[in-house]
């Protein structure tokens, strides 16, 4: 992939991804549509959508970095500031409320001893609560780095919770569920047989 | 019965391609492609399947604006499913993907679109897998790219993420928010089929739409039209949520009663009596047992001013405070407005803003008024439908649950009306 004159030294998706952002950018007539595929790939890798990660996605594809700045407030997904490594988000919307989404959010929030959008001190949890996860007959649920995980009660939060911390103490980097569906982009996916 | 749209309920791992062509998979788009493309548009329209995102608009009519003399055209999958309540698109792209792509090959090719995209939200990534797994089996056995089935017919196909933005599931948002732009909706027209994606024509069509129509370019529209009502033809996806023993996805004909449909998701919750349901998610007014024997229809609903919408029925028991669901239907609104046009930026900020003081216990009688005032401030001046269907769960809940509105203000009303007198 051809790289603009005015790549930062610490690009960092442009050398991680370079397949992922070939076919990516081959799937739009316009690469302007690359734009929130490579923001979820750079808060990947920059951890949150620093102005770093901001600039290199608005190099990529020749944007005004506010303009990324704009997508990067308006989409929630995208955070603003680092958060911890899993980021829990619990949805607490009517349908999950009425099926104890807000006593399981005040359970969740006791055991890790951190406020709604509060970090654990060793940088593991942030806990939020979000909007309509489309789980609702599986409540209560969240998603955890947007994974799924359904059904909940305090026993498998606490299930959950063990594992993460086990998960995160051996070091042990699975591809996330961004880099594994970004994969899928590959121009060689096809012959892969994914 | 056996599921229609739910199949793989019937048939095990029909999510491979292998088992979907077993079992009758892309015929359809076989028989398609052996019709003129217009005839394939009639045989949709006749059916008179119409759209199940909510809107309703019939799809064939739809597909129908599509100008034949501007190239390139688009068709994009809305599988933005965000509606409070709603998880049909969700249980159709990860179960039974094949039906949904070949639902939108079949209106590709009778529109003349080259290139289809599936727009994901982006909290829908877990979902996805085995959508991408299909077309990775789509290209590999010559059902996507050049020479579809030994044809001329030539399509692509890919998933698009979005990232979070309730606005993208309407089309005009969905449109930008793909271009590459901030997802806010404009004011039609221009509309999509038109000037839509790129400013080309486009077709935005609901998951569970398309995946109704494999079976009617097989079965025919007849087929399809004895099924359901005479205005409201075929079968919808039901999501049942809330208060009910069993909640879920329910696959029914038109025209089953929401009684019905409650007693399909195993009844009320811990023997509790049912008080209200919301038909449409947050999105159309409450409902109470007065409308229980209407039948799920786009028209079904009128007598009781509300709406089947996508028919996400979050089911509420007797104990449930009217207030708080409020409260928590505008939280939502407040929440995912974009910020576009004032009535409902500014307008949910502040229902919400009152409805907490109103739940809180330091609203007055006069904010019952207030919330209203508001509502009838945002209702017709909104640019998008979204803005219109905050007001719904507001109004009507005041409308049929006035004395919790009035209990829980009244101890600041006769604090207020105290002061006045010292």
């Amino acid at each position: 992939m051809e790289l603009p004159v005015n790549c930062p030294e610490n690009a960092l998706i442009r050398e991680t991804y370079a397949e992922e952002i070939s076919g990516i950018l081959a799937r739009y007539p316009n690469k302007r549509s690359a734009v929130l595929p490579l923001m979820h790939l750079a808060q990947q890798e920059y951890g949150y959508m620093s102005d770093e990660a901001k600039q290199e996605v608005a190099d990529i594809l020749d944007l005004d970095p506010t303009h990324v700045l704009s997508l990067a407030g308006f989409y929630s997904l995208f955070h603003e500031k680092p958060t911890g490594k899993y980021i829990l988000e619990i949805c607490n919307d009517l349908a999950c409320a009425l099926r104890g989404a807000d006593e399981f959010v005040e359970m969740a929030c006791q055991k890790l001893e951190i406020p709604v959008n509060g970090t654990t001190a060793d940088g593991l949890f942030t806990i939020k609560t979000v909007m309509c996860l489309g789980a609702c007959d599986r409540a209560p649920m969240l998603q955890c780095n947007l994974k799924f995980a359904e059904n909940l009660d305090e026993e498998k939060f606490d299930q959950l919770i063990t594992q993460l911390r086990e998960e995160a103490a051996s070091g042990d980097n699975k591809p996330s569920i961004v880099q594994q569906i970004m994969a899928y982009a590959k121009p060689d996916a096809i012959e892969d047989g994914q | 019965m056996a599921h229609i749209l739910l199949r793989h309920r019937d048939i095990p791992d029909l999510h491979q391609l292998d088992v979907y062509l077993e079992n009758g998979g892309y015929e359809g788009l076989k028989k398609a492609l052996g019709m003129a493309p217009e005839e394939v548009t009639a045989i949709v329209r006749d059916s008179n399947l119409r759209g199940r995102g909510g809107a309703g608009f019939p799809t064939g009519v739809k597909w129908g604006f599509i100008p034949k003399h501007i190239d390139p055209k688009y068709i994009i999958i809305n599988t933005d499913e965000s509606e409070t309540g709603t998880f049909k698109d969700r249980e159709l792209v990860e179960r039974n993907p094949h039906q949904v792509i070949e639902g939108a090959l079949i209106a590709a090719y009778a529109v003349g679109a080259h290139l289809v995209f599936n727009y994901f939200r982006g909290e829908f990534m877990d979902a996805a897998h085995t959508f991408e797994t299909a077309l990775i089996e789509c290209y590999a056995n010559g059902l996507l790219g050049e020479g579809i089935l030994d044809s001329d017919f030539d399509c692509d196909f890919y998933c698009h993420y979005g990232a979070g933005a309730y606005i993208c599931g309407e089309e005009t948002a969905l449109i930008n928010s793909l271009g590459g732009n901030l997802g806010q909706p404009w004011s039609k027209p221009p509309f999509p089929a038109v000037e839509g994606l790129y400013g080309k024509p486009t077709v935005v069509n609901n998951t569970e739409t398309l995946a109704n129509v494999p079976p009617i370019i097989v079965n025919g529209a007849d087929w399809y039209a004895s099924m359901g009502t005479e205005r409201s033809t075929g079968i919808k996806i039901v999501c049942m949520s809330g208060h009910v023993n069993n909640p879920g996805n329910y696959e029914v004909e038109m025209g089953t009663t929401y009684r019905e449909l409650i007693e399909m998701a195993g009844g009320m919750r811990g023997g509790k009596a049912f008080k209200a349901l919301l038909p449409s998610g947050g999105s159309g007014p409450v409902i109470t047992s007065e409308a229980l024997d209407a039948p799920l229809t786009y028209e079904g609903l009128d007598d009781f001013n509300s709406v089947m919408g996508s028919a996400s029925v979050i089911v509420m028991d007797e104990d449930t405070d009217m207030v708080w669901a409020a409260s928590k239907m505008i939280k939502f609104f407040h929440h995912e407005s974009c910020g576009k046009c004032t009535p409902c930026r500014e307008g949910t900020y502040w229902m919400d803003t009152v409805l907490d003081r109103i739940y809180d216990g330091e609203g007055s009688r006069g904010d019952i008024e207030l919330l209203r005032s508001v509502a009838t401030q945002i209702k017709g001046k909104t640019l998008c439908a979204l803005g219109e269907f905050a007001i719904n769960p507001v109004l009507s809940t005041i409308n049929h649950f006035p004395g919790e509105y009035i209990s829980k203000t009244e101890l600041k009303t006769r604090q207020l009306v105290e002061d006045q007198h010292e």
